[in-house]
């Protein structure tokens, strides 16, 4: 993987320090806290319910373990000895001290970590697939391009006061493990006729309360051509957003507002302009980069046999273990989703156990995902059962992956200063009313979704079930959606209905169920069954 | 091009009388509003608001001595594209940030192509120096000099 050089280390150290002095004016009042708010947000920090939340970037979702024991360090000694990763493959604090948090961004500087523009009007993270230089769909590991757009839009002087924040993914394969379609900016690496490689790029995606997915805005960009690319992209929004209401201010509402047409004629127009600047980056930076993530030295020759006696592994096998490109290797999924716990928490010791077993088993390689779990991208087969076990002792090894208990969940109003309603107790109350395995696994692919307010950090408009909590005449309510999905078949899910209490909901998500159950083909997704029948169907199961 | 390292340059007035970074002599006459100077052949200052179009500016760019962009909000970005677009039009007279200017902000603006600043609220001096000499080098190029990182690397 990546690793910072001397630049790259002074850029997060000068970080630090800066951060340390604005903490430092705000505490002595040189600056009020409507100036000093852009600044957290900037660097992860959050004000929520009882405490500050402090967001540390995961770039596009790997982490080596040092990092990992770092993460730990930070939640035994800043927090409360847990962590929780995000829909956007961050991790995130929920009881951080301002004073201490730049000690904090200092000890991850020191793993090559930070928390730069994880929050506020700015560049967020990069998102990618979790699998990518594991995949076997892969055209080529899109990371090298990942960490290029990092340091390309960390600190852009005209994009620092955007109108919104900018979410960008990128992706290699054909599967969307990523929601690519949800995002603001979002690249598919394609080959064209002539077997050159470049970027299909998508603009104008988000959730929110206003939902919009992505929009194919060019077919084929020259991969040489990003910087300039981008630049346009965000120069048209920044110039031309609304900045009258934060709700219409999100790049997707200026695309919706001007058309695609006329915004993809001026971006080009915008792209024509940045290309004669001359300020692309040269092959030889992608050249640097991408021999950092030259593939591990993997062992040749290995066998592809899995011994499969033990029927609990073989189970967690066959839904946690997803196939590599090298002959004798695995990618293996970690599930954060026990049965009653909360949706991408993680305990220190867990983080501890986790980063253990990328060091031995995983080319020191550990990922996580959008769906809040975290992944081993490089074990050997003969490895998985030993890999297993170590899972089992630490409460690690549900296999659970993509069924109805692998429920995404926002915060909630059990710790978001924003939220309507509490999403956890929902995703646990859900997880429990379906936790036998042999229902779960009958069931198959279901991937509900949870947002404890319009916001929709829980997805819910992705969600083949999508759950929304709202404030209800001062009580908290649920409404049912259906149909979304955040996958290659990216599609946005409908209200069936009136909403529900807290057990209610979880009632309406079971006759939801019960009815694909009735309905569906053999071996028929949830969500190919809702689409080849309708929600009238359902609606009817659900509201009799 | 300026070499890597070298810090921006120290203002040349003090700053409690606001920042300017320019050596000859301010325009004296007071910014007007686009639309007026659009009218007035004889204008030399001009005032851009936010959301305004500053590429109208383009074809007088040569009698142009002053030009004010206004930041009605610190949160408000939209005059880092203006002045960054008026440095990529081959503008070369002053360009002055006025109005919500934070110190957190003037890096950034200098980067942009802002030469002068005229803030609401003055800006403590220590502080406008900590972050104008803050950062030894940049990632990405802007409307100034300074060369980026991915240069530096492969020469």
């Amino acid at each position: 993987m990546y690793r910072y050089d001397k630049y790259d280390q002074a850029m997060v150290d000068t970080r630090v320090e800066e951060f340390r002095d604005q903490v430092r004016r705000r505490i002595e009042g040189k600056m009020d806290d409507d100036q000093f708010k852009p600044l957290r947000l900037k660097n992860g920090l959050y004000l929520q319910l009882h405490a500050y939340m402090l967001r540390v970037a995961v770039p596009y979702g790997t982490l080596n373990s040092a990092q990992m024991r770092t993460l730990a360090m930070i939640a035994r000694k800043y927090d409360r000895g847990y962590g929780h990763f995000t829909t956007r493959q961050n991790i995130q604090y929920n009881w951080i001290k301002l004073a201490e948090a730049p000690d904090i961004l200092a000890d991850l500087a020191k793993v090559e970590m930070h928390a730069i523009q994880t929050s506020g009007e700015s560049i967020r993270n990069i998102s990618s697939d979790q699998y990518a230089g594991a995949a076997a769909d892969e055209l080529i590991d899109p990371r090298p391009w990942a960490e290029m757009l990092r340091q390309m839009t960390t600190f852009m002087p005209e994009f620092s006061y955007l109108p919104r924040k900018f979410k960008i993914a990128i992706i290699a394969s054909a599967e969307d493990r990523i929601a690519l379609r949800w995002h603001d900016f979002a690249l598919r690496i394609v080959q064209n006729t002539a077997g050159e490689l470049g970027f299909e790029v998508f603009a104008g995606g988000g959730m929110g309360r206003t939902p919009f997915i992505a929009y194919c805005i060019r077919e084929f960009l020259p991969t040489t051509q990003i910087f300039s690319y981008l630049q346009a992209v965000l120069r048209v929004w920044n110039r031309h957003a609304r900045r009258d209401n934060i709700h219409k201010q999100r790049m997707k509402i200026l695309v919706h507002d001007l058309g695609q047409e006329e915004f993809t004629a001026q971006v080009e127009e915008a792209f024509e302009h940045f290309l004669s600047l001359g300020e692309d980056f040269p092959p030889a930076e992608y050249d640097r980069i991408a021999a950092y993530f030259a593939p591990p030295a993997f062992e040749q020759g290995l066998s592809d046999e899995i011994d499969l006696s033990d029927p609990a592994f073989a189970r967690w096998v066959e839904r946690q273990v997803v196939a590599h490109k090298a002959p004798g290797y695995a990618i293996a999924n970690i599930s954060l989703k026990p049965v009653g716990g909360i949706p991408g928490d993680i305990t220190a010791e867990q983080m501890e156990l986790v980063a253990d077993l990328a060091e031995r088993f995983s080319f020191d390689e550990l990922r996580s995902t959008h769906a809040q779990n975290l992944v081993l991208p490089h074990v050997k087969k003969a490895d998985l059962y030993t890999v297993w076990q170590a899972l089992v002792s630490a409460g690690l090894a549900d296999a659970n992956l993509d069924l109805i208990s692998d429920l995404i969940a926002c915060p909630g109003l059990d710790y978001c200063s924003l939220a309507n309603a509490r999403s956890i107790p929902v995703a646990q109350k859900i997880a429990e009313r379906f936790a036998d395995p042999a229902r779960q696994a009958d069931l198959g692919e279901l991937k509900i979704k949870i947002s404890g307010c319009i916001n929709a950090c829980g997805h819910h408009h992705a969600g083949n079930i999508g759950i929304l909590g709202v404030d209800r005449k001062g009580s908290e309510s649920y409404q049912l959606l259906l149909g979304g999905s955040g996958d290659e078949d990216t599609t946005q899910a409908k209200i069936a209905g009136p909403g529900f209490d807290e057990d209610g909901i979880v009632d309406a998500v079971e006759r939801a169920v019960e009815h694909y159950r009735a309905v569906r083909s053999p071996n028929e997704r949830f969500i190919d069954t809702y689409r080849r029948v309708g929600m009238d169907g359902f609606k009817e199961a659900i509201y009799g | 091009m300026a070499e890597s390292g070298n810090p921006t340059p120290a203002a040349t007035e003090q700053f409690s009388a606001g920042l300017r970074f320019r050596d000859d002599v301010a325009a004296d006459e007071p910014a007007v509003s686009l639309d007026a100077f659009l009218e007035q052949e004889e204008a030399d200052s001009v005032r851009i608001e936010a959301g305004e179009d500053v590429t109208v500016l383009f074809p007088h760019l040569s009698r142009v001595r002053l030009i004010e962009v206004d930041f009605p909000k610190f949160r408000d970005g939209r005059g880092f594209s203006t002045a960054r677009m008026l440095r990529e039009a081959g503008y070369t007279g002053e360009i002055k940030a006025t109005g919500d200017v934070l110190v957190d902000l003037i890096f950034f603006m200098r980067r942009c192509g802002f030469d002068s600043f005229a803030p609401d609220k003055p800006i403590d001096p220590s502080d406008a120096e900590a972050a104008l000499t803050r950062w030894d080098n940049v990632y990405v190029p802007a409307a100034d000099d300074r060369v980026p990182i991915w240069k530096l690397r492969h020469g």
